[in-house]
């Protein structure tokens, strides 16, 4: 018994290790463009799950305007790049600084907020947000962005027209971004705050934790990682429109991601994108040109089940799996 | 178009009352009832107003369902969980709205009432009159409902504290399940009066959704009088904010109204905490 006690961590880095050597080694396997889209869009959801977990499954604020900072980080280093020529690596600095900055400004009025009325919250300024830039005709309005095309290939503008394989390592380097940070505040005196604003502010007050203070640092920290993933996507996809980056559903998206994995957990948001992301653009290749939506129906008649039977994500069915095991 | 709103809201605020629970399905349940008016007339040319019981029945039914399917068993579970399970009830309601009808928009052609009525220098669509009137009855009539009649008041006693009440007698599990019925026949008569005049498609309920939930939470949680005169105050920015503003801007003068208030008075206009 206590050799399978030291042993199991060791199993789990390797596993950890063995997954990692298969996500770098991927594109040289897979050379066609399909299934290195799918692992793009896995890294690039499961980092904004990730970035939504720190603000909501550690801190316990349930913010439901992600795609404000998701679409500033990629209007800013868009029209930067378009306007100013700007390298989008630049504008991608230049957007999570933004993104931190409204972050903090939203975060301070609306964090009085609680429960419920904190989620709507969230979802009016998304609104009010996504409003304002459809009306905002200097920046495109609702006809959108488009990134100017430059060639050949280059990393200085963040553009490969030739292969995904680089968009593909990028935004591998986001995830583990993503995941390094929450690793770091999950190790941290910082972490320990957080949870214990999450659990009960009251307490966590008394105890001299700083409330207010620590939910605008998890939200800056959320925002900034979201920015990020924000101008990956304008790079990726070349075009952008309030309607893509700024929307609701999208906000939801990234939660939905988090819930599914596990909320609160390190693993639960990449775990959760895993499933989902193939899941949708597999339900959308296969059926989404209908113009039936049976994608979609599949997909919401999955989330009811999920949150009915396991609140706790799939990341709760895994633990529980294991302490089965090791009962054995 | 207020109390309309107020209407829609109403039935929210009475299910988020009892329970805590927010119906991010809410939008749906509305197109729902918009679609049911739609066929009523479409099959049996009976007119939205005419069928506005049916459609009530209806959604009734369906709220009925939706607690006992889905609501009963993430009752005790955490809130995300709850966002969430009413939040996939959307998504499948609405697919499924749009797999069975298209997504062309509809109207009902040849309304029972239509038209438009000068006051003064003031002119107003009769359809909107009638559905204004209408759902500031159905208003009243919930309010004595529950102010009024034993049914109700267990319903508002189950809302302030389960546990007592159930000691009292109560059936919670009932009255829960009499919440969603009641909350669901509202969006059903308001989807109705709707149907008259309004584009019928699938994601018609997005919009009056968050409306609503800005509605609820201006007037307070739980406190459906309230919601009331929530609903007319959305309904007058709404109005006036597409005057002054451009229309572009209307709802998010909405917007900006509620989160004006809630930071004011964080528990909404008339909210106990």
């Amino acid at each position: 018994m206590a050799a399978a006690g030291t042993l199991r961590p060791l199993l789990t880095r390797a596993v950890l290790v063995a997954l990692l050597l298969g996500a770098l080694a991927f594109p040289a396997v897979f050379t066609l463009p399909f299934p290195r889209h799918i692992m793009i869009m896995i890294f690039l959801y499961g980092a904004l799950a990730t970035a939504w977990n720190i603000i909501a499954g550690y801190c316990g604020q349930i913010s439901l305007g992600q795609a404000v900072f998701f679409g500033i980080g990629a209007y800013t280093s868009s029209l930067l790049f378009r306007d100013l020529g700007l390298t989008p690596w630049a504008g991608m600095a230049g957007g999570v600084v933004i993104a931190v900055i409204v972050s903090q400004m939203i975060g301070y009025p609306v964090f009085r907020l609680r429960g419920h009325y904190f989620a709507i919250a969230t979802i009016a300024v998304g609104e009010i947000v996504q409003a304002l830039i459809v009306n905002w005709d200097a920046i495109g309005g609702a006809r959108g962005v488009f990134v100017p095309i430059k060639r050949p290939d280059s990393f200085v503008n963040f553009q490969f027209h030739q292969s995904k394989a680089f968009y593909y390592y990028i935004a591998l380097a986001l995830l583990l971004l993503a995941l390094g940070v929450t690793r770091l505040i999950e190790r941290s005196r910082r972490g320990y705050y957080f949870r214990a604003v999450r659990e009960d502010q009251e307490a966590a007050a008394a105890l001299g934790v700083n409330v207010a203070r620590e939910k605008l640092r998890a939200l800056g920290v959320s925002a900034a990682l979201t920015a990020m993933g924000g101008t990956f996507y304008a790079q990726y996809l070349l075009f952008i429109d309030p309607e893509s980056v700024f929307p609701l559903s999208l906000s939801i998206l990234i939660c939905l991601v988090a819930v599914l994995g596990g909320v609160g957990t390190l693993w639960g948001p990449i775990l959760g994108a895993a499933v989902l992301v193939p899941l949708q653009e597999g339900t959308r290749v296969m059926l989404g040109g209908t113009g039936k939506a049976l994608d979609l129906l599949i997909y919401g008649a999955l989330i009811i089940v999920i949150s009915v039977l396991q609140p706790g994500g799939l990341m709760a069915l895994l633990s529980r799996a294991r302490t089965a095991g090791s009962a054995r | 178009m207020g109390f309309v709103y107020a209407l829609i809201a109403a039935g929210l605020s009475l299910i988020f009352g009892l329970m805590e629970i927010v119906n991010f399905a809410h939008g749906e349940f509305l197109m729902v009832a918009m679609y049911v008016a739609f066929f009523a007339w479409l099959l049996a040319r009976i007119d939205p107003l005419v069928s506005l019981p049916l459609t009530a029945l209806a959604l009734g039914v369906l709220g009925w369902a939706v607690y006992h399917g889905i609501i009963r068993w993430v009752l005790d579970g955490p809130m995300l969980a709850q966002i969430f399970a009413t939040f996939g009830l959307a998504v499948l309601l609405r697919s499924g709205a749009q797999f069975a009808f298209g997504i062309d928009f509809r109207t009902v052609n040849d309304p029972l009432l239509a038209g438009r009525l000068a006051l003064g220098p003031v002119s107003i669509g009769v359809p909107q009159l009638a559905a204004s009137v209408t759902a500031l009855g159905a208003f009243v009539a919930l309010y004595l409902f529950l102010s009024r009649s034993e049914t109700g008041v267990a319903l508002q006693a189950t809302a302030q504290d389960r546990q007592a009440a159930s000691l009292m007698g109560i059936d919670t599990q009932r009255m829960f399940a009499l919440g969603w019925v009641i909350g669901s026949a509202c969006v059903g008569v308001a989807g109705a009066l709707l149907a008259m005049f309004f584009y019928i498609f699938p994601d018609v309920g997005a919009p009056f959704a968050l409306l609503a939930y800005v509605t609820v939470a201006l007037g307070g949680f739980g406190n459906v009088p309230a919601t009331l005169l929530a609903g007319v105050l959305v309904g007058l920015v709404e109005a006036f904010g597409g005057l002054l503003l451009t229309p572009a801007l209307k709802y998010a003068a909405v917007f900006a109204l509620y989160l004006g208030v809630v930071l004011w008075r964080p528990q909404g206009l008339f909210g106990r905490f």
